[in-house]
């Protein structure tokens, strides 16, 4: 029998020791700052490039997450979907003729088409991969569609390296992705972050309202609850996968574009580290759970940022793999998931 | 099918058990004479060699993977951790030790004057199998807890964090040096240099083949010796059903934690022997796509099937550095594609990779055990288990 204020204590690790671990980076740095410049400004900025760099991982997590949640399936190929959303995002640029030249509103509509291009690209592609790889093993042991899924990941990265060569590719830059809008309080708000959160939010509130609402969402919840009692009430499980997959890679998409325009520079290996990302972002939140990716992509989004800033950009990847570890280990449940099985 | 008739499972033929040892002593003789009859210091020399250390990884990941079920994707990590111990006790790159001096350690040709630490290759391999045993446990530490799936990104991620730091290494200092040389690489690595015979050189390729052979012999028969092992039924019961297993008194953590120190070890014996036969322990040989590269030669040979895995490490590593460069290179020319399908390859692994998943879960040489649990689970679906259970006598 653990003495009372031993099982107090790790009560309270376990309720708050994560975000205790994710505010130490931001609070030594304000501190750091505040001594060193006398204000916030520069946390600021890292907190907001953050947040819109974190819509993007926040979109591909919901990926994950939903897959996860209803076949329990860690699918890899996301992050490469996410790369292909990009590329058809900056071939179709190309296609349609947008440049900088051709004025606002007919801007807004060639992205508002773009968009709906590269999603439709993405979802269909994540249907396809869904319907060759992994529901012929849907009764196979777990390992084998993992095994799958980083074929295909492999597989897309190639496709990928064909289609516009090893190097990274700068992209024309539509929407001057680095012009300051406004600035607040020294925080300095860019037409990048704009469009991060003006294609985000809209995407993530009416992907959940489908969720909520739809007589598909619904199918959906159920089939993530129980796939074999979902089945006898008349639910077509495999439609149903199908639609989440479909959602997942629509969203990656979505996000492949906003990358497009908020870098300015696409290459094929960017949806492995995009992967990786938005998979610890889906673990961060709470694996199965929507609003636990969006939380856990915007988190990591400002981790990403604020070590690129303040560490050197060599060292994030390493950095959020740390952290990947490190949840996984002490906290597999995440920020907002329930104790699954796998918390064991 | 019908309910009534009895299922045979499909079961790999087997050779009687005198045949069998002819023909693994004709493949081991073959092996052993191979390089007496190709060119010293040629490709084809060059290109077995490498397949050889490729088989010794391909080994020690289907210990991991197809013994014990756990699936690693990170096994890159235990490659870069024996080659820069072979670059720590074996180059120039501690050169400032001992006043310039240098330490050397039964050591003898060039290496034996110049600076910097220079150990026996044996010793070398002997410091290699400590540190990636411990790496491979304390990877397997946090992962104890987690299940399937889980196991493979943190292993991922933890590859790829040893990836990271070889690459940015150049910027830690620690005790005076440098942790890595980061993508400039250590380079030039001792090379072997064995009692009795006089040190390798870069010319002669048999040596090099011959110890890579006897590597290949000794994991081998540590391998064969670990299946069939009390330790080996372990694994094999763990992969099957980790619950049932611990029930009947398996003990989880010791059995997984020397699943991944042992699997870890064969990979620091060829990752030692890597950096010294290609003369450099460089930051960009350590990324996830080596890990697949292992990850698919089990794959294609069979998880948990020995022989499957040599035959699988040998036909990729010819695939990767004689077939593709050498002789399909030239199909996307001659078809008017202007592409190098070298760059490629990591593509035709992942396709690999899907249809044998797909097709031939249990790979090219099955081993019996495991494809029995495979065909279970796609071929019985529901109901028509239990009808099958009750009939098969």
């Amino acid at each position: 029998m653990t003495p009372a204020p031993v099982r107090a204590l790790r009560a309270f690790l376990g309720r708050f020791g994560l975000i205790g671990v994710l505010l130490i980076m931001p609070v030594a740095f304000g501190i750091h700052d505040l001594r060193t410049e006398g204000d916030l400004s520069r946390l600021g900025n890292n907190l907001l490039d953050g947040l819109s760099n974190g819509s993007i991982w926040a979109l591909v997590a919901i990926g994950y997450t939903l897959v996860y949640g209803i076949i329990e399936l860690i699918n890899f190929a996301p992050g490469e979907v996410f790369m292909i959303g990009s590329f058809t995002a900056a071939g179709f640029f190309g296609t349609l003729g947008l440049t900088t030249a051709v004025g606002i509103p007919g801007l807004v509509a060639g992205l508002v088409l773009t968009l709906l291009v590269a999603m439709l690209a993405s979802g269909t592609l994540n249907v396809m991969i869904e319907r060759v790889g992994y529901r012929p093993l849907r009764n196979a042991p777990r390992l084998a569609p993992l095994i799958t899924a980083v074929g295909f990941s492999f597989i897309l990265q190639n496709v990928g390296l064909l289609w516009r060569g090893g190097s990274q590719q700068g992209i024309v830059d539509l929407i001057d992705s680095q012009e300051v809008l406004f600035a607040v309080v020294g925080v300095i708000v860019t037409h990048g972050d704009v469009l991060a959160i003006a294609v985000t939010v809209p995407l993530v509130l009416a992907m959940a309202t489908f969720i909520i609402r739809s007589r598909l969402g619904k199918a959906m919840r159920a089939t993530a609850q129980d796939p074999d009692a979902a089945r006898l009430m008349g639910i077509n499980v495999d439609t149903t996968i199908s639609a989440t997959f479909l959602i997942g890679g629509m969203l990656a998409g979505a996000a492949g574009l906003i990358y497009a325009l908020y870098q300015t520079t696409v290459w094929y290996f960017q949806g492995f580290t995009a992967g990786l990302i938005a998979f610890t972002a889906a673990v961060m939140g709470g694996i199965g759970n929507i609003r636990g990716a969006v939380l856990g992509g915007l988190i990591i989004g400002v981790i990403q940022q604020t070590s690129d800033n303040r560490i050197g950009s060599q060292w994030t990847p390493a950095i959020v793999f740390a952290y990947l570890v490190l949840i996984m280990v002490f906290k597999p449940s995440g920020l907002l998931g329930e104790e699954t099985r796998e918390a064991g | 099918m019908g309910a009534d008739a009895p299922r045979t499972r499909p079961r790999a033929p087997t050779l009687p058990r005198t045949p069998r040892i002819v023909l693994a002593g004709a493949a081991i003789l073959a092996g052993a004479l191979f390089p007496l009859f190709v060119a010293s210091g040629g490709g084809l020399l060059d290109d077995a060699t490498l397949a050889l250390a490729y088989v010794v990884m391909a080994l020690g990941l289907n210990i991991i993977v197809g013994f014990a079920g756990l699936l690693d994707l990170g096994y890159v990590a235990f490659f870069a951790i024996g080659a820069y111990t072979m670059g720590y006790f074996g180059s120039l790159f501690h050169i400032e030790v001992n006043g310039g001096e240098g330490v050397h350690f039964l050591v003898s040709g060039a290496a034996a004057e110049l600076p910097g630490i220079h150990l026996n290759f044996l010793l070398v391999v002997v410091l290699a199998i400590i540190a990636t045993t411990i790496a491979g446990m304390l990877i397997g530490l946090p992962t104890l807890r987690l299940r399937g799936d889980y196991i493979a990104i943190v292993t991922l991620a933890f590859g790829e964090i040893v990836g990271r730091i070889a690459i940015n290494g150049d910027e830690i200092q620690a005790f005076g040096t440098k942790l890595t040389n980061g993508r400039q690489g250590i380079t030039p690595v001792d090379k072997i240099d064995l009692p009795l015979v006089d040190p390798f050189n870069s010319l002669n390729l048999r040596p090099w083949y011959w110890v890579a052979f006897a590597m290949v012999l000794l994991v081998l028969f540590v391998n064969f010796r670990l299946r069939d092992s009390r330790l080996g039924r372990a694994w094999i019961a763990l992969r099957e059903d980790e619950v049932a297993a611990a029930s009947m008194g398996v003990p989880l953590v010791k059995t997984k934690l020397l699943a991944y120190g042992s699997g870890a070890a064969f990979g620091g014996i060829s990752g030692a022997f890597l950096g010294s036969y290609l003369n450099t322990v460089n930051a960009d040989q350590f990324q996830f796509a080596f890990s697949i590269f292992i990850l698919a030669m089990v794959i294609l040979g069979g998880l948990g099937s020995i022989w499957g895995v040599v035959i699988g490490a040998v036909a990729l590593s010819f695939i990767n550095n004689r077939l593709i460069p050498d002789v399909l290179n030239e199909i996307p020319g001659s078809l008017g594609l202007e592409f190098d399908l070298t760059q490629l390859s990591f593509g035709i692994f992942g396709f690999l990779l899907v249809i044998m998943m797909v097709l031939r879960p249990e790979g090219l040489i099955p081993e019996r055990r495991r494809q029995i649990e495979l065909s279970e689970g796609i071929e019985d679906l529901g109901v028509e288990d239990e009808r099958v259970y009750t009939t098969v006598p």
